[in-house]
């Protein structure tokens, strides 16, 4: 997308530039001077304010700032904006502006970072604006034209009626003489209850190119003369590159250079990437691995399960009354300690960006959760100004929050200053990708719950151990030293509060920051926390003797948007109803990103330890739903995603690396192991909470209660292949 | 180098002959439609048709692949008309990120050539793809809309 700002005008510049047009001369005149100048996109057709491109044959073009990866919120954004635009559904299409252009526009698309579920619920409101702005503008434009009242004139799919004279005209007519008026100062936005494209499961917008191999992922970047780069990076973190032996590879085929990249990493530049992966493993290459290469699972195990000890010092992250002491004085008291093991997001198309450097000129071509984030790896590799620099976003081949970091990015900018003028692509192995995440953070937990003489619930004491995310990649958040997001699903309020009112309640954080860097990985916190609340829960009800669901309901009273989506749930799989014969049941709840969510699951397991699944119900309520089609996907891959997790995941590290290297050893859920989702959608209305990831945090427990109706035995830490349990 | 036949043509390409077919069709005969996922023949997102059979192609070498009939994702749609896997997957609106969906839709028609009406178990049996969004579902629902068509 090109932009052609015209400079402020005068009558003259005016005249000239509306003739240069060759549209809408006449209507302009009656602009008043000093009004907004016209912005155009690539084609030349106006913006008619900066969400909305209307062509000359009614194709409407909507600008996303956030990144579709998969989760669809290319397609939901476009529906928010085109409910209020008014406009013809089968004649909208998408584009990205770069980072480059929003920054030169004082970032008039506001945030491109799509992760924690955010891309939908943080920017409705605005992008809603946008299209209800535009619809204002193209009807004044009609009205103008027609020398009536904006009042008199309707619009339904992009067609403006006056009904009193009988005109009618369309918004690619009156396009040009719209982007020259001055916006409304306000907008009124639609009652929910008047959607019509909003709210509908409509297909998404970018499939055709998926299904036939056109689609251009980051990987299939191709650009004149360029070239191709491997890389490996000390595999222990913090490590260094000490040497390497060029000499050995410079004579392999296709060999054009290799190159440092920075202080820890190698890589070889090729004129294939198949030539330069072939002469990388060929390398000789010395680490200075540094202390770190003595840090193991066993090590790390053993550091937070210190943590878990009431003498070391913890940040308090919600609490009431006084747990300790209820604790102390019970009738009854039940404990438990679970762990929760680092995990890669494994996306399928591995890390890679595509750099052409230049001594005046920095472009970078990759797929990215977070535009204005790489554009600031790429400032800071280059060394170049904003105006010299620019992203351009195409389709990741999954996200999941990997790709919100901008490693790979500043990676391929350093390969390719060492290349000046030669785009390179710089893509990952597989085991590259594997060896250098950003991985969910590792935990442990340990529960405490006390009850009266009566089986009352009187105390829960709830003590995390264990790594911070936000220490390592976020430290301005901390909040004096403490990682507010470390509670998540275990809040005392917000967007991740707990579900449950306990007389004395104490939640906790020893924080323990191994050397392997965490990240974002999808449901992030919630994933663990979730984990540990609802399965110690399902421990706290069978301690009480009483049913896991009633024994939830009788702390949830004070929550009932949680307690709506655990009955949701309930309900569908029949929780009062016995399961078919050899069939266990489990379930649980949680809230994540501003919505509230519920999961049960319905399996048998043979030999003690072969599980399958039969059902799943999961309920969820964001409080509205754009397009329940995509809503439906995302919560059964957060099941996938999930359960991939629970079976076949989990990181371990030894001698200060990450043990698994590809997909044989960090497994995937296959389609013979997942069965269909239910999805069950109560939105409540009044609030905008997030979609992509709050339903992961009820896979695994749902799942782990049901293993325990199922077997009697509690498992508490994962992944299930570690301890020898696989699917049937 | 290497005379490789990919959608009916006859590509002469300077490989060397242990090459994975993978990345000679992906880099060399420069369509990138089918994936890169894992090197490893595990993920499946490299699957193309070898002779009408569905193959990991990052688990064949050039020399291995000469002489056959080899089909990739870009090759499925004939004189412009999509294949029926790939109307279902756009009526179904299968892929999420879509990456692994040329692999899955290669394996899919493979399977529906050789069992037009598979059962849920063939599926189970046939499909060992992965897709780390989990468009299963999906994937299930299309194969039995296109069977049952």
């Amino acid at each position: 997308m090109n932009k052609h700002v015209s400079p402020k005008m005068n009558r003259r510049a005016f005249v000239i530039g509306s003739a240069a047009v060759g549209a809408g001369l006449a209507i302009g005149l009656d602009i008043p001077f000093g009004g907004p100048t016209v912005v155009r996109a690539a084609d030349g057709s106006p913006e008619i304010g900066a969400w909305v491109v209307v062509r000359p044959d009614d194709t409407v073009v909507i600008r996303i700032a956030r990144s579709e990866m998969g989760q669809g919120s290319l397609t939901g954004l476009a529906q928010l904006v085109a409910e209020e635009l008014e406009c013809d559904w089968s004649k909208v299409t998408t584009e990205y502006p770069t980072p480059g252009q929003s920054v030169a526009r004082k970032r008039v698309w506001g945030d491109f970072s799509t992760g924690g579920s955010r891309g939908i619920r943080s920017s409705q409101d605005y992008v809603r604006k946008g299209g209800a702005t535009a619809r204002v503008m193209l009807i004044e434009a009609a009205a103008n034209e027609w020398k009536v009242p904006a009042s008199e004139c309707t619009v339904a799919r992009g067609v403006i009626t006056h009904k009193a004279s009988g005109r009618t005209t369309t918004y690619g007519k009156v396009a040009e003489a719209a982007a020259k008026l001055t916006p409304p100062a306000d907008v009124k936005l639609k009652d929910p209850k008047d959607w019509t494209i909003v709210g509908k499961g409509l297909l998404r917008l970018d499939t055709a190119d998926k299904t036939t191999g056109a689609m251009t992922y980051g990987i299939d970047v191709k650009l004149p003369g360029m070239l191709n780069a491997a890389i490996k990076d000390c595999p222990v973190f913090g490590g260094k590159l000490k040497s390497y032996d060029e000499a050995k590879v410079a004579g392999m085929k296709g060999v054009k250079k290799v190159v440092k990249v920075g202080d820890t990493a190698v890589a070889v530049v090729a004129d294939t990437w198949w030539h330069a992966k072939t002469a990388l493993e060929a390398l000789p290459i010395v680490w200075d691995e540094g202390d770190n290469a003595k840090v193991s699972s066993e090590s790390i195990a053993k550091w937070l399960a210190e943590g878990l000890d009431d003498g070391q010092p913890a940040y308090v992250g919600n609490k009431n009354g006084d747990a300790k002491a209820a604790i102390a004085g019970a009738a009854k008291k039940v404990e438990a300690v679970y762990s929760y093991p680092y995990q890669n997001h494994a996306t399928m198309e591995p890390m890679n960006a595509t750099a052409l450097y230049t001594a005046d000129k920095c472009e970078v071509w990759c797929g990215t959760q977070n535009g204005e984030a790489a554009f600031a790896a790429v400032l800071e590799a280059s060394g170049l100004p904003a105006e010299k620099c620019d992203v351009h976003k195409v389709m990741p081949g999954g996200g999941f929050g990997r790709r919100g970091q901008t490693d790979y990015v500043r990676q391929a900018v350093m390969v390719a200053k060492q290349m000046p003028g030669t785009p390179v692509k710089l893509l990952w192995s597989r085991e590259e990708d594997m060896a250098h995440g950003r991985y969910h953070p590792i935990t442990q937990c340990k529960m405490t719950g006390a009850f009266d003489a009566n089986n009352n619930l009187v105390a829960l004491h709830y003590r995390l151990s264990g790594q911070s995310i936000l220490f390592s990649l976020r430290p301005e958040a901390l909040q004096n030293g403490m990682d507010p997001a470390a509670f998540q699903g275990v809040a005392q309020s917000g967007e991740a509060a707990i579900g449950y009112s306990v007389p004395n309640l104490l939640v906790e954080h020893a924080m323990r920051n191994p050397h392997v860097p965490p990240g974002f990985w999808r449901g992030v916190n919630v994933n663990h926390n979730a984990i540990y609340m609802e399965c110690f829960m399902d421990e706290l009800a069978h301690a009480a003797g009483q049913d896991p669901l009633e024994f939830r309901r009788k702390l949830m009273g004070n929550h009932p948007k949680h307690l709506a989506v655990l009955n949701a749930v309930a309900e569908k799989i029949g929780w009062n109803t016995p399961a078919p014969q050899g069939v266990y049941r489990g379930i649980a709840q949680v809230m994540g990103y501003g919505s509230y969510v519920a999961g049960a699951a319905e399996i048998s397991v043979t030999e003690g330890s072969k599980i399958k699944v039969h059902r799943i119900v999961a309920s969820t309520d964001p409080g509205y739903i754009v397009n329940p089609a995509q809503v439906e996907r995302q919560i059964a891959g957060s099941f996938v995603y999930g359960l991939s997790a629970l079976f076949y995941g989990g990181c371990t590290v030894k001698d200060g690396k990450i043990e698994q290297t590809n997909f044989d050893t960090y497994n995937s859920m296959r389609i013979n192991e997942m069965p269909k989702v239910e999805s069950v959608m109560v939105p409540s209305g009044g609030f905008w909470g997030g979609v992509g990831e709050p339903t992961i945090g009820v896979a695994a427990p749902a799942v782990l209660n049901a293993y325990f109706a199922a077997t009697g035995k509690r498992i508490r830490s994962v992944p299930l292949r570690d301890q020898n349990i696989t699917f049937a | 180098m290497a005379n490789l036949t990919i959608n009916g043509k006859t590509f002469t390409l300077d490989v060397e002959p242990d090459t994975p077919l993978l990345w000679a069709i992906r880099e060399n005969a420069g369509l990138s439609g089918t994936k890169y996922g894992c090197g490893i023949a595990q993920c499946g997102a490299c699957t193309v048709h070898l002779d009408g059979v569905a193959m990991r192609s990052c688990g064949i070498t050039v020399s291995e692949a000469e002489g056959k009939k080899i089909t990739t994702i870009e090759g499925l749609a004939v004189g412009g008309t999509l294949h029926k896997v790939q109307e279902a997957w756009i009526a179904k609106d299968v892929p999420q990120c879509g990456y692994c969906q040329s692999g899955m839709i290669m394996a899919v028609a493979a399977l529906l050539s050789e069992k037009p009406k598979p059962t849920d178990a063939d599926i189970d049996e046939a499909i060992t793809n992965i897709c780390r969004c989990g468009t299963f579902q999906q994937v299930r629902e299309a194969i039995h809309t296109i069977a049952s068509a």
